[in-house]
């Protein structure tokens, strides 16, 4: 295994507010790497950070050893895709006009349809619905939407900010079933996530943020026996 | 065959019409004026319908083309075609001035910046007396636009405005205007794409006013007040937002009906803003909405009629 993200000593503040003060993590090939945390902890913050939406005060982020630019859409061409908060899918636009611009960043062109299959075939339900306008699909399917669209641009990392958002538990089973599927095919995944549960359950490692600190880092499966984690994220309680 | 391509030789076709059509003189000039209109209108469309920039100052933009091809023309005794570019090219050099600060704004607060950047151009020429003799206006313009001149430079700017709604460009635009996050995560360099549109609208009404000066072969800063920039946008509403050629259907209506009402040139504000009410209230999302004219043509129900054979790639009928 090798390096393939770093972020060194994130700081990110907004006016007199520090949102993120000094946070670092690591993301290997081939892993998930969650980073849970309660509202206002900094998980989108981090997020918006890594990808040159918010300006960083201090800190660096690092693509296989190589300093990312900050500015947003140099990062994206590098191989940085994020399934943004809320989705953002373009409305107006068909779920295959969706992909498709999903594709603009990359250099070459070429296999933009064998890819396009590939998503389909992790979302059979986006296939049904190729014609259909986005604004018309429902939460879960949006979302899967949003995650095929960030995966036509091959990235090399897919950052995911809260997918649960607004989902039904049934459908954020699905969808963490297919972001598993999608990390077994070879593609890193860094997520935030407020549902705590899941993002343990889906990811290799977990740090915990709290109020722009790093609460605690380790293995997932080890923070989702921590008494600690269990009493303030999975709401549930050592039996007596 | 390609929309473009479709739109270019309508284009052509629209032009040599208005230019061999008989006419008498003072309808000459109404399709002078016409044109005219519509080339600031496209501009204006591209920024605030395309890329979902509200101006409320583009009028300034035709002031500055006016001001240089006048000055040109009159003073320097350059030829007016060279004149008129020029009158483009400054326009879009001090929207490049202006836009560097301000494009940062979005949404509401850019339209305040922009009545204020509008009317700041405007006070500007109308106190630079040496140079732009002021508010008494600038008097003796050739009249360098006849009708065919003023047809052939919409025929262009028409040509090259559809080409570029439908290139890359067009779709980068029209990204970051649905969702701005969302283009900028597909990678799309938002803020150069947006300057683009800016630099691109301030060059259409840059030639509009331009041309203008030489239709009336006077002009003073009055006629390029917050009036006319809220006119163009005003007109762009009307025809239909993300809609190229409602807008120019929108803007042949107006200056239509405006000139219809020349003889109780008093009330035509009256007419004017009923006319505005009205659209708005039966049609909110303006004459055409954001399609482009010729999908209101049935092209299934003809294609059924002349190739009974459905060609494998046509696109499905567009669902909910």
């Amino acid at each position: 295994m090798s390096m393939l993200l770093e972020v060194n000593n994130l700081h990110v503040s907004y006016g007199a507010i520090k949102a993120l003060q000094g946070f670092s993590l690591y993301l290997e090939e081939r892993e998930i790497v969650s980073v849970i945390g309660a509202n206002g902890a900094g998980k989108s913050t981090f997020m918006n950070a890594v990808m040159g939406m918010v300006k960083r005060d201090q800190g660096a982020v690092f693509l296989k050893g190589e300093k990312l630019p900050g500015k947003n859409f140099m990062v994206v061409q590098n191989g940085l895709s994020l399934v943004p908060e809320g989705r953002k899918v373009f409305a107006p636009l068909t779920v295959l006009e969706n992909l498709k611009i999903g594709a603009f960043s990359r250099a070459g062109h070429g296999d933009v349809n064998k890819d396009m299959e590939w998503v389909f075939s992790l979302f059979p339900r986006l296939k049904e619905r190729i014609h259909q306008h986005a604004g018309t699909l429902s939460g879960g399917e949006q979302q899967m939407l949003a995650i095929g669209r960030a995966l036509m641009a091959r990235p090399q990392v897919l950052l995911l900010d809260e997918p649960s958002l607004g989902l039904a538990p049934i459908i954020i089973r699905d969808i963490f079933a297919e972001l598993r599927r999608i990390n077994e095919e070879g593609v890193s995944i860094l997520l935030v996530e407020q549902n705590a549960r899941q993002a343990l359950l889906l990811s290799h490692r977990t740090y915990v943020l709290q109020t722009g600190h790093l609460l605690k880092e380790g293995l997932s499966k080890d923070l989702l026996s921590d008494p600690e984690i269990k009493a303030a994220y999975l709401g549930t309680r050592e039996k007596r | 065959m390609k929309k473009s391509l479709w739109a270019s030789s309508a284009f052509v076709v629209l032009g040599l019409i208005l230019i061999f059509m008989p006419l008498s003189g003072y309808e000459e000039g109404i399709v002078a004026l016409l044109c005219i209109n519509c080339i600031a209108a496209m501009g204006v469309s591209l920024l605030t319908g395309f890329t979902g920039i509200f101006s409320l100052g583009h009028a300034a933009y035709m002031a500055l083309g006016a001001y240089t091809a006048a000055i040109m023309t009159v003073r320097y005794g350059v030829h007016w075609f060279p004149a008129i570019v020029a009158g483009g090219i400054i326009a879009v050099l001090i929207a490049w001035l202006i836009g560097m600060p301000t494009l940062r704004l979005t949404g509401d607060y850019y339209a305040i910046a922009s009545i204020g950047l509008g009317e700041a151009i405007r006070l500007v020429l109308e106190n630079w007396q040496s140079f732009t003799r002021g508010a008494r206006g600038f008097p003796g313009i050739d009249s360098y636009t006849s009708r065919t001149v003023a047809v052939g430079f919409f025929t262009v700017l028409g040509i090259g405005m559809f080409n570029l709604i439908y290139s890359r460009l067009g779709r980068e635009l029209k990204a970051s205007r649905d969702d701005r996050v969302a283009a900028s995560l597909m990678g799309f360099h938002t803020p150069s794409s947006r300057m683009k549109a800016l630099l691109i609208s301030a060059f259409y009404c840059g030639i509009s006013g331009a041309l203008l000066g030489g239709y009336m072969n006077f002009i003073q800063p009055s006629m390029f007040d917050m009036m006319k920039s809220t006119e163009l946008t005003a007109v762009v509403v009307f025809g239909g937002l993300g809609s190229m050629s409602g807008t120019l259907l929108g803007s042949a209506i107006v200056t239509s009906v405006m000139e219809y009402f020349r003889d109780i040139s008093q009330y035509r504000m009256l007419i004017y803003g009923c006319l505005l009410v009205v659209i708005m209230v039966l049609r909110p999302e303006g004459l055409l909405g954001s399609r482009e004219i010729w999908s209101f043509i049935p092209i299934q129900t003809l294609r059924s009629v002349f190739r009974p054979m459905p060609r494998p790639d046509a696109r499905p009928k567009e669902r909910g």
